[in-house]
């Protein structure tokens, strides 16, 4: 293939103008209800003093309705998106989202239902909330769940404030938080967020947490250690009995990052590898749409010791007499307080647990199953031949839902890069995996094929990377300017932060 | 369990026979056996989409959600019409179903949405940049507060009482693990004490957090209580009501170093109080500080323009533990939605719009304020809510109806009283475009009857005998 620039359809020539291009003076689509009977047309400066008032009117687009379906349609399909194509992003479980997920989240009583109705009025939806938390209660091993945090990294600052608020409590105020050096950015992030300092932890050759390194980091000034198990390597850590141990001898809570709860639903649990905080990525395991970059929602589970401190309100089931009523309780004198307003992203707990229902305990466990099944098949496909040769699995031995591979030998051998053939995917119509992540793997491709993809896409997939690969030993530039067949080619991202244009300039 | 993975008994076996296992168990064995489950999950087993459908239907039911009663509800949430557009582009699996945006040149309509977003953002908020979308308003404040404290290197943040309750608490969470201290400074006649502020302004605070209009609906003058923050160096940060900024003078114009806010009010859903989205504007020099994504345009190796995630070194995924944020998935499908609103009401349509929201909430209030046994609680301007002052105690009149033949439902007003102790007799009233003239004489009568008792019956008109369409459907 190669580097022609097509000739644009308008459709195509169109679709790089902003809807303010577009803009006309005089057009627009919003008609709304008129003011009503008996209401004056009171001029705003006499309701409002002038002072406090606009003088110019905000640029805003002026257009048509039929024009503004038309943008953002155009608009929609210079997107790659998972209803159209295999989604293999490491660690973020890009599994189907169940249009009945959609339509049930949308019935008025679940939509329209206002955050601050009296709980009288609002049974239908705590009870809702509160099944969510018994459900992932179960799933994690952990007794008490908390739905507040909107998304992972929220639920693991929600965490570590927390550990906080345990260790206060017991007059302690330890200052150093361990990671692993394959943590997701975020960890790290929210440690200092909540105040603590990152401790690096060394990885063994498993993959898994060097538990020497551990030993000779731990004292009673660690508040906690955050995990994902399975890491981000795609490796069980089985020294985790080991590791929980260690942890909590010296006072220490453990934290484990459920952004890769997918592989192990229904065969362990957190709670029961010794873990006192997890989150859970409602939009990873439990079949949120991602949206383009949410919405998500973080659910905390914590262990009986951390109880106490969970953010409120908490949704409660209370009896009185033979009748049930569910409440919410701010009546949590140690709680952390808030971290967002009202209940929650309550709009994906209604997803999460339609996805909970239509699965059920066993389809949850089989889910996880075949999540590992699919991940295991297609990392042997990718030790196969070409891929075998120029990409090798960082860890070779079975590994959860997801596995790393090194562009390492792909680089010096063939020249190309792991970004070269990540571009080159989007030629034959596949998202490339997450790359450059983990960090410890040189030229990472992390791959995460998800329960509901069929054999015959890992297939297509696996051969793609071979015939890429094959491409790439005849004549490397071929990747290496990849792609073509885009909306738009490879950018450039350099000039975008050296002289950031982030907003329209209007005239 | 649903049909949601297409592996058959042979695919899997085909499978299992190429990875050189028997079962998929032996895959797990990497679990050490003593964490392993060994039973299934106590759970119910899956049911069929029309079982689902109908249990969950079963439990919307239950709630008195605002088509089922006129809701006069807000508190930083409202119950706008959210045009039949936005449903339509939301819902379109391209927007639906990709992750956030890391592949660029297949990711141009996610990228183009944020750049239009951002500029649509900062021409409302009247500050030069913004970011492509936070979670949600009072998680913001705390996003705020973080990128303060590392501008200023002070660790004081002082915030109205007039800001949101539910800000105010998620700045003491935060502020726990920041290392910053919250003060607060008092209201009077509805709008904040300017005296207060000025006391509580010093050498070592980082930022004022103000609302505007504030939590008892007042507008306050931001620019002038700007004056005591400014001369001491701190920021101020003020969160909007995106709705009221049609017609309010936009942050950005009275001073304001960052405005942020929940974009509920723009073309999202009720939920029961989330998924919304969060935005952030700022002044230019807070650019490379800023929490969360941000869009930027450039160009392609043949030349045509495009868009990408810029100034990603901020980041958690390239900085790691000194990021200006920790943020990651946020709510991109909910500021799109935002931005079809914003499109669809247009430069125009926006002014109307706030310029309705006054007018009849004028109309309301003068009403409400009318009534025996109430009196508003401020005469501060306000745009789209009101605090009004009832003689009996709130708890007790908000049930619509006596309680001897069961529970009634609530009158769907917001009492001050959990999060205001000094406000416990008042209670706001919001107004929204769905809140027709008809709907507000309604509440006026049910406020009436809820004052002097309700008779026999719960009725179904206006104060002056009107009949109601739809009142308490």
């Amino acid at each position: 293939m190669s580097a022609t620039t097509l000739t644009e359809t308008p459709q195509q020539a169109d679709r790089a103008k902003t809807i303010y291009e577009k803009s006309v003076p005089g057009r627009r689509a919003a008609q709304l209800p008129p003011l009503g009977e008996g209401i004056n047309e009171t001029p705003i400066d006499e309701l409002i003093p002038a002072h406090l008032l606009r003088e110019q009117p905000a640029e805003l687009p002026e257009v048509s309705e039929p024009e503004i379906i038309r943008h953002y349609n155009r608009l929609s399909r210079r997107n790659f998106d998972l209803d159209t194509g295999f989604y293999p992003l490491g660690s973020c479980t890009m599994k189907y989202n169940p249009r009945l997920n959609e339509r049930v989240a949308g019935l008025p009583g679940h939509a329209k239902l206002h955050p601050a109705t009296d709980p009288s009025d609002a049974q239908g939806a705590l009870q809702l909330m509160y099944l969510l938390q018994e459900s992932l209660s179960e799933i994690t091993g952990l007794p008490t769940v908390s739905l507040q945090p909107s998304a992972g990294s929220q639920g693991e600052l929600a965490g570590l404030l927390l550990t906080r608020a345990y260790h206060d409590d017991q007059g302690r105020n330890p200052t150093k938080v361990l990671t692993p050096d394959t943590a997701h950015g975020t960890n790290p992030a929210s440690v200092t967020m909540a105040g603590y300092e990152v401790v690096k932890v060394a990885t063994n050759e498993q993959g898994g947490v060097d538990v020497e390194d551990l030993k000779s980091k731990i004292d009673d000034d660690v508040a906690c250690l955050m995990l994902t198990n399975p890491n981000t390597l795609g490796v069980f850590d089985e020294n985790i009995a080991e590791i929980s141990s260690l942890v909590h001898d010296a006072g220490g809570l453990l934290y484990y990052d459920g952004a890769n709860l997918n592989a192990i639903m229904g065969q362990a649990r957190p709670g029961d590898m010794g873990f006192d905080i997890v989150h859970v990525n409602l939009h990873k395991s439990f079949s949120q749409p991602h949206g383009g970059g949410g919405p998500g929602a973080g659910p905390i589970a914590v262990s009986g010791r951390v109880e106490p401190f969970i953010p409120r309100p908490q949704v409660v089931r209370n009896e009185i007499g033979d009748e049930v009523f569910f409440d919410l309780d701010y009546d949590r004198p140690k709680s952390i307080g808030r971290l967002r307003g009202f209940q929650g992203n309550f709009g994906v707990f209604v997803r999460s647990l339609a996805y909970i229902l239509s699965l059920g305990g066993d389809g949850l466990s089989e889910a996880s199953r075949l999540a590992v099944l699919n991940a295991n098949y297609l990392k042997q496909r990718l030790s196969e031949g070409r891929a075998g040769k120029y990409l090798p699995v960082a860890f070779d031995r079975h590994c959860m839902h997801e596995f790393v591979l090194s562009g390492a030998p792909m680089k010096k051998d063939l020249g190309i890069k792991t970004l070269d053939l990540a571009k080159r995917l989007l030629d034959f119509g596949f998202h490339p995996p997450t790359v450059y992540f983990p960090l410890l793997v040189d030229e990472a491709l992390m791959v995460e094929p998800v329960e509901t993809e069929a054999k015959s896409d890992l297939d297509a997939f696996a051969e793609a990377i071979e015939s890429i690969l094959e491409e790439a030993e005849g004549d490397a530039t071929v990747a290496q300017n990849a792609p073509y067949t885009t909306p738009v080619r490879r950018l450039d991202e350099v000039g975008a932060t050296r002289k950031p244009v982030i907003r329209q300039q209007i005239a | 369990m649903a049909g949601y993975t297409p592996a058959t008994a042979s695919d899997q076996a085909e499978m299992l026979a190429a990875i050189g296992v028997s079962s998929i168990d032996e895959l797990f064995e990497q679990i050490p056996a003593d964490i392993r489950l060994n039973r299934e999950l106590d759970l119910e087993d899956g049911m069929s989409e029309s079982e689902v459908y109908r249990f969950l239907a079963g439990l919307a039911d239950m709630n008195l959600d605002a088509e089922r009663i006129p809701s006069f509800l807000g508190a930083g949430m409202y119950d706008h019409y959210v045009p039949a557009i936005v449903d339509a582009i939301t819902s379109r699996s391209e927007f639906l179903t990709p992750y956030t945006p890391y592949q660029p040149e297949v990711s141009q309509g996610g990228l183009q949405v944020m750049f239009e977003f951002q500029t649509a953002m900062s021409e409302i908020t009247g500050l030069p940049v913004s970011n492509a979308g936070l979670y949600e308003g009072p998680s913001a404040a705390a996003s705020a507060a973080y990128l303060a404290m590392g501008q200023t290197g002070r660790t004081g943040l002082v915030a109205s009482r007039g800001l949101h309750p539910h800000s105010r608490e998620t700045l003491a969470t935060h502020a726990v693990g920041f290392g910053a201290t919250l003060t607060e400074v008092g209201l009077e006649g509805g709008l904040t004490s300017a005296d207060e502020l000025e006391a509580a302004v010093s050498e070592e605070t980082a930022a004022v957090f103000l609302q505007n209009p504030n939590f008892l609906g007042a507008v306050e003058d931001i620019a002038a209580l700007g004056e005591a923050v400014k001369a001491r160096g701190a920021m101020l940060i003020v969160q909007v009501d995106p709705m009221t900024l049609g017609i309010l003078r936009p942050p950005g114009e009275c001073g304001a170093d960052i405005a942020y806010g929940d974009g509920q009010p723009l073309g999202n859903r009720l939920d029961f109080g989330g998924p919304s989205f969060g935005f952030f504007c700022a002044r230019e020099e807070y650019l490379r500080k800023m929490p969360g994504r941000i869009a930027g345009e450039t160009t392609d190796v043949d030349g045509r323009r495009g868009f990408v995630l810029t100034l990603q070194t901020r980041e958690q995924h390239i900085r790691r533990e000194k990021a200006t944020s920790n943020i990651c998935t946020a709510q991109a499908l909910n500021s799109l939605a935002g931005m079809v609103h914003l499109a669809w009401l247009g430069k125009q349509g926006f002014v109307e719009l706030g310029e309705l929201l006054a007018r009849r909430t004028a109309y309301a209030r003068g009403l409400v304020g009318s009534l025996d046994g109430y009196e508003l609680l401020h005469d501060a301007p306000v745009v789209r809510e009101f605090a009004v002052r009832s003689d009996r105690p709130v708890d007790e009149l908000l049930p619509l109806g006596d309680q001897a033949d069961g529970p009634a439902p609530r009158l769907p007003v917001y009492p001050l009283g959990r999060d205001y102790p000094e406000y416990e007799d008042c209670f706001l009233v919001a107004i929204t475009e769905n809140r027709s003239v008809d709907e507000i004489g309604w509440l006026a009568h049910m406020l009436e009857h809820a004052q002097a008792g309700w008779g026999e019956h719960i009725h179904d008109h206006d104060h002056e005998g009107n009949p109601v369409a739809g009142a308490l459907r």
